[in-house]
Order: C-alpha cells, then sequence, then structure tokens
C-alpha cells in the first residue's frame, strides 16, 4: 500500500516538474519554439528521462547492484567499441563500404561489429580456444574471473563448469556449433520457403491454395511444441539410421521456419508480381525461371534478407531451446544453450556471490548479444529499403 | 472574375524559401517566392511537376512535409506571420480560416469513418458551430455542389461515392468553417474530363458565392485559365512571371510560359486512307470479354492498317484498357476474335508463338511500374533484343546503344544507369525503346502521356510519330485526352460502357454531327479562353454536363 503511495507521489512531483520546466524553458528561452510549441506529454517524457538517469547514478554507487554496474560497463564498453569501428570503418576501405559506414548509425556499427566477431570466433575456435571443448581439466566449479581469492584461477579466466571444462573455451566452441548451426538451418529455411512462397504467388491459382493451406496447417501448432514432438520421433530414426540426430534437428527447424518465410515470400513476390514490368516479361514470353530469379527476386531482396536476420536469430534460440530441453546438440559438443541449462542453478547464488552466478550468465549473454546485434542490423537495412521507396 | 486587387490584402508571401532534404544535406527547392492575395481572389499556381506548387501551397499554411523545412521569408495571413507562430496559432487558423483540398480525395478521407463525420470535425473541434448545426449546414453545402441525394450521400462511407463526388464532398469539406483561404492542390487532375468539368463548376461556384480566397495550384493551363483572377508561373523553385489571367493567356511576357502555352500547338496531318482491300495488322472482330461472369466488352470491332494510328478514347471504366488485355492475350475474349495480318490469333498469351508475341509491343502508362527498378537501362533494353533476336555479347550492346539513339538519349550516358536515375520522361522513352526492341509491327500505347508534363508530353508524341514514319508502325492509342488526339490520330475509335458508340477518321470526328456521348466528351475538353467555362453552363446548363449528361445516355 505504502509502496503504491510512494509511486504515485512520484508521479505527481514528475508531471509538477514537467510542467514547472516547460514554463521555465519558455521564459529563460524568450519563447523559443523548441519549448513554445511542446507539448505536456513531451515535456513529461524529457522529466521523467531525466530522473531515470539520475536514479540509474544513484544506482551505480549502491553497493549491492553488481549486475547493473556490469551492465552499465558493458554498454559503454560495446558503445565505444561500436564507434570506434565506425570511425574506422569511415577512413579504410573502398569508396563504397566508407560510403556504408559514414551513413550507417551507431546500433548497425555495433551489430555488424558482434556479428563480425561471433563469425571470426566461429570460424577460427580450433586455434583461438585455450583447451578442446570436451577436454576435462582438474579443477571442476572455478569461478569466473580468474580472481584466486573469490575461487577463480587466472588459467580459466571465464572459470570451469561442474565437470571441470573451460568455460571460455566451450564459449568459443558453442559459438562454431550452435551459430554454424542456425546459419544452415536459416539457409535451408530460405531456399525451401521462398521458392515455395514465389511458385505460389507467381503461378497462383491451385498451387497457392495447396501451399498456402499446407503452411496454415504446420502453422496451427505451436512451433516449440511441433519440434520436440519431431525430434522426439527423429531420435528413434537417427539411432535405427545411423545419421547423426543433428541433421534431423537441421530439417525439422528448416521447414518450420520455413512456413514463416514462405508467408513472407508469398506476400512480397505478390505485390510484385502485379507489376507492369512482370506483365511485359509475361507478354514477351518468358519462362518462370527468368520471372522468378532474374524480375522478382531482385525486387525482393531487401524484405528478404531483414527477414533472413530476424529468422537467423529464431532458428538459433529455438535450437538452444532445444539444447536446454535436452533434445538439440548433443553432449559433448559444446552449446550455448545447453550451457545455460547445465550451469542454471548457480543462479541461486546471484545475492551474495555474483561472480559464481555470472557462470551460467555467460552463455545466456552470448545468445542475447548475438539477438541484439543481428536485428540491430535488420533495423537498419529495413530502414534503409523503407527509405529508397520514398 | 473583375478585379479584385483594390480589396484588402489576406495573405502576403515575401521571399519564401524552402529547402528540402536529401542525401544528408538540405539543397534549396523553392528560392524565393513573393505573392499577394487578396479577400476573394483566385490565384492560379501552375509549373511542371517538381516545380515547387504544392511545396509552396502547403508553405503558404505555414505547413512543410516531413524532410522540407522554411528558410527564408514570412507569410503574412491577416497580420500573423505563419512562418514564425507557434502551433497553438496555427492550430487555430488551419482548418478553420484555412482550408486544404488534396490532389486525391479519395486517399485524403479517412475510409473507416462516414464523410459527414468527417466533416463535421473540423467546425465542432474549432467551436465553430455544433454537431447538429454542422450536419445541417453539410447537407446545403452538398446541395449547392449539386452533389446527388445532399440529405443522405454524407452518410456513405467514402469508397461508396464516386471520385468527382468525392472531390466535391472535400470541397464542402474545406468550406464547412467557412474559411477565408482555400488551398486547392490539383483538385481535378485525377478524374475523367466529363468529371473534371462538374468538379471546376462546382468549385468556382461556391468560391464566389461565399467570396473565399483560393490558391489554386495544377499544371493545366486550360483549367487554370477557368478559375484564377491570376496566375503565377513557377519553374524549378523560381518565379517565372505573374500576371491578371486575361493577359496572361494573351501577352506572355518570358519565353518559358510562351513554350507552355505552345504546346498544345504539335498537330501532324491525317494520312489518306486505306486502300479498301488492304488487309489491316490488327482487326479487332467482335469481341466479348468478361471478368467473372461479368461482360466488360460487348462486340467491339475495329481495325487498324498498317503505319496509321487509331485513337481510343473513354472515360475510365468504358473497357479500352480492357480492350488492349484482349489484343494482347492477357484476357482471352469470350466471344470474337483477333487477327494479326489476316490470321487469327490465339486468345492467350501462353498460346501464341515468339513471333506473334513479338509482333505486338505494349508501352504502359506508368513507366513507373513498367520498368524494373532493380535493372539497368542495359538489361531491360537488352532482354527482348536478346531474347527476340538472339543477340549477344558486343552485337546486343550495339543494337541497345542504336535503340538509345533512336529514342533520343545519349547511349554511353544512360546504358547503365537504373531507371530510378531518369526523369518521367526518360523512363516513358525506355519504355518505348523496349517496345522497339522486339521490332514490332504493332504497339499499344496505354495512356503514355497522362502522366507527365505537357512540354515532355508532347516530345513523346513527336517521337512516336517520328518513329512510326520511319518504321512503318501501326498504334493503338488509349487515351482520355482528346488534345492528344487531336495531335497524332488518324482514325478514332470513342468507347463507353464496353461498347464502341463512333469510329471513323479524325477529321469525320472532330466535325459535327456527333454521336451524342462524343459530343459531351469534345464539349468537356477545357479550353484556353477564360469564359469557356462560363458560356459552356450558359449554354448547356448545369444539367447537361458532366457524369449527370453521360449517366442519362
Amino acid at each position: 500500500m505504502t509502496a503504491l503511495l510512494y509511486v504515485l507521489g512520484a508521479l505527481a512531483a514528475l508531471l509538477l516538474a514537467a510542467w514547472a520546466m516547460r514554463l521555465a524553458g519558455r521564459a529563460l528561452s524568450g519563447n523559443h519554439p523548441r519549448f513554445r510549441d511542446m507539448g505536456f506529454g513531451e515535456a513529461f517524457g524529457w522529466v521523467f528521462a531525466a530522473a531515470a538517469l539520475v536514479f540509474a547514478v544513484w544506482l551505480y554507487g549502491r553497493e549491492g547492484a553488481v549486475f547493473f554496474r556490469w551492465a552499465v560497463q558493458g554498454f559503454v564498453i560495446f558503445a565505444l567499441a561500436a564507434w570506434l569501428f565506425r570511425l574506422a570503418g569511415r577512413h579504410i576501405g573502398t569508396g563504397g563500404s566508407r560510403k556504408l559506414f559514414r551513413a550507417m548509425p551507431l546500433t548497425a556499427s555495433f551489430g555488424v561489429l558482434v556479428v563480425l566477431i561471433y563469425a571470426i570466433l566461429a570460424i577460427f575456435a580450433g586455434f583461438i580456444a585455450p583447451y578442446g571443448q570436451a577436454e576435462i581439466l582438474g579443477a571442476a566449479n572455478v569461478v569466473p574471473g580468474g580472481d584466486p581469492a573469490l575461487g577463480g584461477n587466472p588459467a580459466y579466466p571465464l572459470g570451469t563448469d561442474q565437470i571441470g571444462r573451460d568455460i571460455l573455451s566451450r564459449l568459443i566452441y558453442g559459438a562454431q556449433n550452435t551459430v554454424g548451426i542456425a546459419f544452415a538451418t536459416t539457409c535451408l529455411a530460405f531456399v525451401l520457403g521462398g521458392s515455395m512462397g514465389f511458385l505460389a504467388a507467381t503461378i497462383g491459382g491451385w498451387l497457392d491454395q495447396l501451399l498456402s493451406r499446407a503452411v496454415d496447417v504446420l502453422m496451427a501448432i505451436p512451433a516449440l511444441i511441433f519440434a520436440l514432438l519431431l525430434m522426439t520421433i527423429a531420435s528413434v530414426w537417427s539411432a535405427r539410421l545411423g545419421v547423426p540426430l543433428t541433421l534431423f534437428m537441421v530439417l525439422i527447424i528448416a521447414l518450420i521456419d520455413s512456413t514463416r518465410v514462405f508467408r513472407l515470400a508469398r506476400a512480397v513476390a505478390g505485390n510484385i508480381v502485379v507489376m507492369d514490368y512482370i506483365e511485359a516479361a509475361k507478354l514477351r514470353g518468358e519462362g518462370l525461371g527468368y520471372l522468378i530469379f532474374r524480375e522478382i527476386l531482385p525486387n525482393a531482396l531487401a524484405p528478404l534478407l531483414a527477414e533472413f536476420g530476424l529468422r537467423f536469430c529464431f532458428v538459433f534460440l529455438t535450437i538452444a531451446s532445444l539444447s536446454f530441453l535436452g533434445v538439440g546438440i548433443q553432449p559433448p559438443l559444446a552449446d550455448w544453450g545447453t550451457m545455460v541449462r547445465d550451469l542454471a542453478q548457480f543462479i541461486n547464488y546471484a545475492a551474495f556471490a555474483p561472480q559464481a552466478a555470472a557462470a551460467p550468465l555467460l552463455a545466456a549473454g552470448a545468445i542475447a548479444l548475438l539477438t541484439v546485434a543481428v536485428n540491430f542490423i535488420v533495423d537498419w537495412m529495413l530502414h534503409r529499403s523503407s527509405g529508397l521507396k520514398e | 472574375m473583375s478585379d479584385k486587387s483594390h480589396r484588402s490584402l489576406l495573405l502576403r508571401v515575401e521571399d519564401l524559401q524552402l529547402e528540402g532534404r536529401s542525401d544528408e544535406t538540405w539543397t534549396p527547392i523553392v528560392k524565393g517566392v513573393s505573392f499577394d492575395l487578396h479577400k476573394g481572389e483566385v490565384l492560379g499556381l501552375i509549373g511542371e511537376s517538381g516545380a515547387g506548387k504544392s511545396t509552396v501551397g502547403l508553405a503558404a499554411m505555414g505547413f512543410t512535409r516531413d524532410g522540407v523545412r522554411i528558410s527564408g521569408g514570412s507569410v503574412l495571413f491577416d497580420g500573423t506571420d505563419l512562418v514564425t507562430a507557434s502551433a497553438d496559432t496555427k492550430r487555430q487558423l488551419l482548418g478553420k480560416r484555412i482550408a486544404y483540398v488534396a490532389q486525391s480525395a479519395a486517399a485524403s478521407f479517412n475510409p473507416a469513418h462516414k464523410i459527414i463525420d468527417q466533416h463535421t470535425e473540423a467546425p465542432v473541434r474549432h467551436g465553430v458551430s455544433g454537431r447538429k448545426e454542422s450536419e445541417e449546414d453539410a447537407m446545403e453545402l452538398y446541395a449547392r455542389l449539386r452533389l446527388p441525394n445532399p440529405e443522405e450521400i454524407g452518410f456513405r462511407y467514402p469508397h461508396q461515392v464516386s471520385g468527382g463526388q468525392l472531390q466535391r464532398a472535400m470541397t464542402a469539406m474545406a468550406m464547412s468553417c467557412r474559411p477565408d483561404l482555400i488551398i486547392f492542390d490539383e483538385p481535378t487532375t485525377a478524374l475523367d474530363v466529363t468529371t473534371q468539368i462538374e468538379v471546376l463548376a462546382a468549385i468556382r461556384k461556391i468560391v464566389e458565392d461565399f467570396d473565399t480566397a483560393a490558391i489554386y495550384i495544377t499544371h493545366d493551363l486550360a483549367v487554370v485559365a477557368q478559375m484564377a483572377d491570376r496566375i503565377k508561373v513557377l519553374l524549378r523553385g523560381e518565379e517565372v512571371e505573374e500576371a491578371e489571367t486575361r493577359r496572361m493567356l494573351s501577352d506572355p511576357q518570358e519565353e518559358y510560359t510562351r513554350s507552355l502555352w505552345a504546346v498544345r500547338s504539335f498537330k501532324r496531318p491525317a494520312k489518306p486512307a486505306p486502300a479498301l482491300d488492304a488487309v489491316p495488322v490488327i482487326s479487332v472482330q467482335g469481341v466479348t470479354a468478361a471478368y467473372g461472369k461479368m461482360d466488360i466488352l460487348h462486340g467491339v470491332s475495329f481495325d487498324i492498317h498498317a503505319g496509321r494510328t487509331v485513337a481510343v478514347v473513354g472515360e475510365s471504366g468504358s473497357g479500352k484498357s480492357t480492350t488492349a488485355r484482349c489484343i494482347t492475350g492477357l484476357l482471352p475474349p469470350r466471344l470474337g476474335q483477333i487477327e494479326f495480318e489476316g490470321t487469327p490469333l490465339p486468345g492467350s498469351f501462353r498460346g501464341r508463338s515468339k513471333d506473334q508475341l513479338r509482333q505486338i509491343q505494349m508501352i504502359y502508362q506508368m513507366a513507373d511500374t513498367a520498368l524494373n527498378p532493380r535493372k539497368t537501362i542495359g538489361q531491360i533494353i537488352g532482354r527482348p533484343v536478346e531474347f527476340y533476336g538472339g543477340l549477344r555479347g558486343r552485337a546486343r550492346r550495339a543494337r541497345v546503344e542504336e535503340l538509345l539513339a533512336q529514342i533520343e538519349l545519349e547511349p554511353s550516358q544512360y546504358i547503365d544507369r537504373l531507371p530510378s536515375e531518369l526523369s518521367g520522361g526518360q523512363k516513358q522513352r525506355i519504355g518505348i525503346a523496349r517496345a522497339l526492341a522486339a521490332e514490332p509491327r504493332f504497339i499499344i500505347c496505354d495512356e503514355v502521356t497522362s502522366a507527365l508534363d505537357q512540354l515532355v508530353a508532347e516530345g513523346i508524341l513527336k517521337l512516336l510519330a517520328d518513329l512510326q514514319d520511319e518504321l512503318g508502325l501501326s498504334y493503338m492509342f488509349i487515351t482520355h485526352d482528346l488534345a492528344t488526339v487531336r495531335s497524332i490520330a488518324d482514325e478514332v475509335v470513342v468507347m463507353k460502357d464496353g461498347e464502341v458508340v463512333e469510329q471513323g477518321s479524325k477529321d469525320d470526328m472532330f466535325t459535327p454531327p456527333h454521336h451524342p456521348y462524343t459530343d459531351l466528351l469534345l464539349s468537356s475538353v477545357p479550353e484556353m479562353d477564360p469564359d469557356w467555362l462560363s458560356e459552356l453552363l450558359k449554354e448547356r446548363g448545369l444539367e447537361n454536363i458532366g457524369d449527370a449528361a453521360s449517366d442519362r445516355m
């Protein structure tokens, strides 16, 4: 009850402050249009943002707010890195790439930087990782941080898991396994969904009906439960046929995600096939292949690429959740989803041993970072493609 | 249109400068425009697209679109400078004392609300009148604007009303607070001639009735001549000249204005009639075609002979484009057939041979959607060259360059560009080159000039005429613009509701006696004479113009 009163009181104070701020702004700036035409909602927004900032500074100084401090430090470091990366991009490289970097917002350069780092880690995992992914080392449950006073070990900067495998190495190999498999799956989903969608839009009629209704049926089943069901069936088959389960997982997730790609491809192509240039090509007597690959595909590329980035995140999260549930990437292969599951109980130490609780958060953070980075790039591309339409 | 310059000043725009944002920098788009507007006076703003007419029109309300800013000058409306006025002040003025009528009423009305609800919004919110009075006033305005069923029409949704009626409803909406100034931004450009004349008459009447000042923005000189007391000509953001309407029409001072006035002078002599036993290139024989179960065309027949241009005219929905779709094979006719040089063509384009497809080419109305935006000019024109002619590599490029030279574009400069890097007229030329690349005998031109400025359109017509003389092409020219027909056609086919109403040589068509529908079409085309509309109304009365007359036929 008192908490509610506090919130209401703070809200009233903010409303009052907003009104006072606008009044003061008008008086001090000599009725500058900025303050003169400012609505009360906007003024409240500014005051609220300022209050939130003050609160953040206060929280940063508090003893217990370790994770908040880490988050702020991480944010600043990444922002700085993104800024430096963009600065470098503006001065190094070909004319085209420099022009690209000049028009790039900071969020997009952050996304590109993170994706680049992940790509390098995934490709050269064998050279970069200090230990093997399945290698069991002496000490188990070494706390991340490398500080012996807190139970760390400088040899394992991010600590070790319950059976003594180096977490840093497993994170790096995890990039290879999780991201690599997610990338292959997304590509497959796009080849499947994209070509079916274009065919449905171009030919139309009964083929469109057939494909669309089939996709509707697949989409009607919740994706994760459907995937789990199919994976259970596949695990029996994989044992009988001697085919790795991972291959089945790629196929199953690709099939489920291709339904979403199908819908988008069909909608985008549907808008393109009504254009006069498609009619002109049809009247010229062009075949289906030319129509789809030469006339439609180049115009559908921007939304499809944006969707690719987004779909990649979803696929990646699905793999991580399947691994978390125990049917995805199989041990001893390192995988971020499995790592989160295995180390999950350390979360309970968050209140008194933040260093120890960080162990499961590292893998979760790796997932989150990539997802955010890819989405930043996607946002930027969507913005660019819609900006070009103007 | 008496002289109103002695009346009190309403709006003074002084040295107005506007900038637009492109590629991260601000570039000037209007470079100093000044004008005065007195109470009850109508100023016509004319110029080609990109001249900044609409931007100036909006700036006269103190408003700019996103990415545009006022960088200098002042807009004094009744003593208030709208450039520096606060949002509150402007909110008080806009909608109440200054109103705006947009080009496309269909796109400007909210489709989810009834017309009258949108009408009453401004008066109620501005506190001019209550909802009840405002509704009654709306009905009165609808009656004044000669909308059918004024009591009832407001309670329909925008899609239930025709385009011309919607444009009048929008004018009524602008009038709802009895503003001092209305800005009309090309209110009739999207309408058929027969509909346009009704809207023009309605706008002029209501502006005179309520003694409202107006800025009338258009690119059509004949329209502005009917509406405006004074005319101001803009060119690429700069003023060319301004004068009283009659003087401007009879004695333009500047070279550019004179060239605008002279546009409609292009006229080629009609060719002699073809021999009686000549085999027509295209013969449309009793074609009846349907979309679904509804017949759209009813027994359409006409011939197009070698080297001749047949103009097909009629308002939208008359079946002109559907006929073209039957000829190209996109819509197989239900009855009747199409013959090409005496041989019947298969109904659907899928059944036609490559050579038959080659012989019939098409040029589209909207060059924007007719050219693939992701392909270079070289690829667009090169494809039919390769597809039909089998030319590749250097031979293909040489042919593309030859075609570009034929349409009067410098090959080296344009071959690697994308369509978005061309102007409207240049895009239309590329469309022509793509059709020519197939080396056809017959080309369908579907409203090829209607989206272009008059000067540019004239260039396209001349090019088409030259190409016809050079290559012996036959054209089917679909248009609703009778000025175009007059300048380029040899024969005319008039269509209405999917039927051919009248056909014959151009000279027959333009000399009486006419079929009543042809007569209506001909009489609806605005002329440069400022008294034309008044005289037409006096002669025929409001009952016998526009849709009202067309519907009775």
